[in-house]
């Protein structure tokens, strides 16, 4: 379920992506690359536990989806906070800057 | 356990090597004819940003699976942080490491791999259209 839940967070930010793409205001991209980072890794971590269970892999219990589904939302939420991180220093549009430079331009013209 | 440290080792390894090829490398910049007679001038993507493309995959998952495990417990916010060795399984940790581990690094390059081979195929489509657009004003 956390393989699932970033797999679909990997391509909606990748449909995201493409639609505003070349231009990357947004910094969509790093959201791309570490949602498909993770589904990649999670694959891995998927056919090692298929491995193990064999076809029972397929039938979770409900309690077991929904402590899966939970991580993979705090994931999700967790990978929005880096990339929220990411966007805010890097300030492709320039907005922090601007309201950093303003707030000292005031500075300078009080006294 | 672990697994998530060998691809952020390779991250670390890839960083690294991406900062020196980009201190080395020098724009390849191509001048293409376009239909209407003017010549547009292109960059071609350097090796060192498709290189970044690996680094983002691998910091990116390793970054996320270093939260789930800390989730389930098995990475602390103390020493020794990792709950395997506290335990003293740490024969284990290094099992699931060399296994689960080594094969996500693998699988992800893989992945890049065919991103390099994708991307170069498209790059030289392109020149080659561009090419025959060239042509096709000449003649």
């Amino acid at each position: 379920m956390t393989l699932l839940t970033t797999v679909f967070a990997a391509v909606i930010c990748t449909v995201i992506w493409y639609r505003s793409a070349p231009q990357s205001d947004m910094k969509v991209g790093a959201l791309c690359w570490m949602y498909w980072g993770a589904s990649i890794m999670w694959l891995v971590d998927a056919i090692f536990e298929y491995a193990e269970l064999g076809a029972e892999y397929f039938s979770p219990s409900p309690v077991d989806m929904l402590n899966d589904f939970f991580l993979g939302l705090s994931v999700v939420a967790f990978g929005m906070i880096i990339w929220l991180i990411i966007l805010l220093a890097k300030d492709p549009k320039g907005v922090v800057k601007a309201i950093l430079l303003k707030k000292s331009a005031k500075r300078e013209v009080q006294p | 356990m672990a697994c998530f440290l060998v691809p952020a080792a390779e991250a670390v390894i890839t960083s690294v090597v991406a900062k020196a090829v980009k201190s080395k490398e020098k724009e390849e910049i191509i001048n293409i004819s376009l239909p209407d007679g003017s010549i547009e001038e292109v960059a071609k993507t350097p090796f060192s940003k498709k290189l970044g493309w690996l680094n983002k995959l691998l910091w990116g998952g390793s970054a996320l699976l270093a939260f789930e495990h800390v989730w389930h417990g098995e990475v602390v916010p103390f020493f020794p942080f990792l709950t395997a060795v506290k335990d003293g399984e740490t024969t284990e940790m290094l099992a699931e490491m060399s296994s689960a581990g080594v094969i996500m690094a693998v699988l992800v390059t893989v992945v890049w791999v065919g991103m390099l081979v994708v991307s170069s195929a498209v790059e030289k489509r392109a020149l080659r259209s561009s090419e025959f657009t060239k042509e096709g004003v000449q003649t």
